[in-house]
């Protein structure tokens, strides 16, 4: 795999392939020095044009396990701040020998544009409303972690948020839906695409409806900037419908699952706490999320053979 | 200097005809099975005359953005077009909303003196939708038409005025028509894919509802509209019904409207970015079909040059708009079977009328007529270089395809501006 930019590039097989290569790398994560040497000589560039904590540690936490050379660039302190193009910056950085870029950016296709201007891979971390693949992979690999089987027929996930504005939510569903879940969204009409109607899903308007009914529930983060542009009419109306309460929590099977890409917003889309919610299994996408970042970049960086290679080695 | 173009069919008011056309004095001064020897002879073979098209839609980009095209680039790529006027779009910087500017326009046109260029005026005070421009003044200085352009007149009170002072003065507003509100931070038009791509969409009734207020603002005004670059199936409903009451609207559609849909897009490629935007296979054929029954009146590029480091921003900060005057003939002949004849009335005889300049541009060659003309060949098979090019920018969607037609010779005001496919200035 040259690039990973979508759910749907990568494909069914691609992403059976990354969730099974993300158990070997758990493997490694779990001893007690937690690095292997598979990426030496490799650069990876974090190139982030909008904020984020946990993806951006995530991926160099990732790179570094595997022994790649990391470099960040941080937009607010670099050359872009001065007026510096996309495409002068992408020019630039291949040349000081980057082998991927891990590329964030609030419009959606810049990950496809970038592509075009170096030899090095792209990884997408989330390209505006658009795709989010690996934050996908993750939720993936935790869902087959939590219910113990590898794919995901007969299994109702409910996504509940801002569809329309979420990058996680149109990765996920493409995702789950790849590996047989049924997938209901849940959200008022104005947080969901006006075109809808042609996605794998069904469209629910009442949480209270379906949350008994659900095995994977995945809360999506409300962005308190939806209010300011008149999509909802006020964030605790929003709390109230689309929030998961503690009434609401109390409804949901014991053995459903629980999830959130983070951060959250306490109090708006989460009224509890996850550590009050045994089906939480938010801690657990965050420390998945760096054993499919391993699988991803080694996938996206490693030669023909070496992935296989690896497998033997951690097996053995 | 004389001109003599032999070997082609010439459309004439009385069908297409075997003739020679000689040009003097910047008039047609003989018609014929043969006609004498001239300073320049030029080959029609194969081809058609036909009277010079007329552009009602182009940026010139001059003053104010002349790194990605100037009057006499643009001129140049509408001459290689088979274009002898181009109405030049007012978005300029100074907008063409004072005299000064507009004769400034005109000027320039002259000095390039490649095509004759038709400055449009503003309908408000640099384009901003609160005032009215000196639409009197403007007029008198010779401007026809007006527009705001990419900023249709939001405020229906405004607009109100605007069709009422226009009345009287005997010109036409030309609106590009969208709701503004439903548009905020639009990259494409609303569609599935748009759903996909997660980025904000065009609603094609953010069209269509400024077309039905100006519909109805023309029933009570009587005032002449015209309807820039016409893209859903749903206008086109309406103009349709409008022109059956009677009323003096036209409308306008561009060759990639009828050529391109949505999905091009997905690529994210912000050469396909334009507004209005690319819309969907029912959209183009509606908008054909407009155009064939005369819905439609005419054909307008909107030549919308763009350097490349703008292109190259992301997809929702990229400017919209694509190149058009050197492919218009060929993309339009690529969709739609039409004959010489309904080419030059699109083209060319009713962008004339509706952009005022019928007395000089638009009539089919007759002995005594004006020497504005172009020589085509409609069946000429050619593909689209970015390098040959004669505009400055080459935001071009047709890079790489083939097209059918293509402009062979240009005569403007008894000159050859281009000769074989070369630009003579």
């Amino acid at each position: 795999m040259k690039h990973l930019r979508s759910i749907g590039e990568l494909g069914r097989d691609g992403l059976e392939q990354l969730l099974e290569s993300a158990t070997h790398m758990a493997e490694i994560n779990r001893r007690p020095i937690p690095k292997v040497p598979a990426l030496r000589g490799k650069t990876v560039v974090s190139l982030f044009y909008e904020d984020s904590t946990r993806t951006r540690l995530s991926f160099e936490t990732a790179a570094k396990r595997l022994s790649a050379e990391t470099m960040t660039f941080s937009v607010s302190t670099s050359s872009v701040s001065k007026g510096e193009s996309l495409r002068d910056t992408i020019e630039t950085i291949s040349q000081m020998g980057a082998h991927c870029f891990v590329v964030r950016h609030k419009s959606s296709g810049v990950p496809w544009q970038i592509a075009q201007w170096t030899n090095a891979s792209i990884i997408n971390a989330g390209d505006g409303a658009h795709q989010h693949p690996t934050q996908a992979i993750v939720d993936c690999f935790t869902v087959r972690q939590a219910i113990d089987q590898p794919f995901f027929n007969g299994v109702n996930v409910t996504i509940v948020g801002d569809i329309k504005h979420s990058r996680v939510a149109r990765s996920n569903i493409e995702a789950f839906t790849m590996l047989g879940a049924r997938v209901t969204v849940v959200a008022p009409p104005t947080l969901l695409p006006s075109q809808i109607g042609h996605w794998p899903v069904t469209v629910v308007h009442s949480f209270d409806e379906v949350i008994a009914s659900t095995d994977v529930l995945y809360m999506l983060r409300l962005q308190s900037e939806r209010m300011d542009q008149g999509l909802i009419p006020s964030l605790s109306e929003y709390g109230s419908q689309f929030g998961l309460t503690m009434e609401r929590a109390q409804r949901l099977q014991s053995s459903a699952v629980v999830m959130h890409p983070g951060p959250m917003n306490r109090g708006v889309e989460m009224h509890v706490d996850p550590s009050d919610l045994p089906q939480s299994r938010i801690h657990q996408q965050v420390e998945n999320g760096i054993s499919v970042r391993m699988a991803v970049l080694f996938d996206v960086l490693a030669r023909d053979g070496e992935l296989q290679q690896l497998h033997e080695e951690v097996s053995a | 200097m004389s001109v003599a173009i032999r070997g082609a069919v010439v459309v004439t008011k009385r069908g297409e005809e075997r003739l020679d056309v000689k040009i003097a004095e910047g008039v047609i001064a003989e018609m014929g099975t043969s006609v004498g020897p001239a300073d320049i002879e030029l080959d029609g073979t194969k081809c058609h005359v036909l009277p010079g098209f007329v552009d009602l839609h182009a940026h010139l980009r001059e003053p104010g953005k002349e790194d990605s095209e100037t009057i006499e680039t643009g001129s140049r790529a509408g001459v290689l077009g088979g274009y002898t006027a181009l109405v030049a779009m007012p978005n300029t910087n100074p907008a063409q909303d004072s005299v000064p500017v507009i004769e400034f326009v005109r000027l320039q046109g002259q000095r390039a003196g490649l095509l004759e260029v038709v400055p449009s005026g503003c309908i408000t005070v640099g384009r901003a939708g609160t005032a009215l421009s000196p639409m009197a003044e403007l007029a008198r200085a010779g401007v026809q038409i007006f527009t705001d352009d990419g900023s249709g007149v939001q405020d229906p009170a405004l607009m109100r005025r605007a069709m009422e002072y226009s009345r009287e003065l005997g010109i036409t507003l030309a609106q590009h028509c969208e709701v503004s509100s439903l548009t905020v931070g639009a990259v494409m038009n609303e569609c599935s894919c748009s759903s996909d791509m997660g980025v904000p969409g065009w609603p094609a009734l953010a069209e269509e509802l400024m077309v039905h207020r100006d519909i109805e603002l023309a029933k009570i005004t009587g005032a002449r509209i015209h309807f820039l670059h016409l893209s859903t199936a749903g206008s086109v409903h309406l103009v349709r019904q409008a022109k059956a009451l009677g009323l003096p609207i036209t409308a306008e559609v561009t060759p990639h409207h009828l050529s391109l849909t949505e999905k091009l897009l997905r690529s994210f490629d912000s050469v396909y970015k334009v507004n209005p935007p690319l819309r969907s296979v029912a959209d183009i054929e509606a908008l054909k079909a407009g155009l064939l029954d005369g819905t439609i009146d005419a054909i307008a590029t909107d030549h919308a040059p763009h350097v490349r480091r703008d292109k190259e921003l992301p997809l929702d900060q990229a400017p919209p708009g694509m190149l058009g005057l050197e492919t218009a003939l060929g993309v339009v002949l690529s969709v739609l079977d039409l004959t010489p004849l309904q080419v030059a009335e699109m083209m060319s005889a009713r962008p004339a009328k509706i952009a005022g300049i019928a007395e000089r541009h638009g009539m089919l060659p007759e002995v005594g007529g004006p020497a504005n003309l172009c020589v085509v060949d409609m069946q000429k098979e050619w593909t689209v270089e970015p390098r040959s090019l004669a505009s400055k920018s080459t935001n071009t969607p047709y890079v790489g395809r083939a097209l059918r037609g293509k402009v062979r010779h240009t005569i403007f005001d008894g000159h050859v501006v281009v000769n074989d496919g070369k630009a003579m200035r």
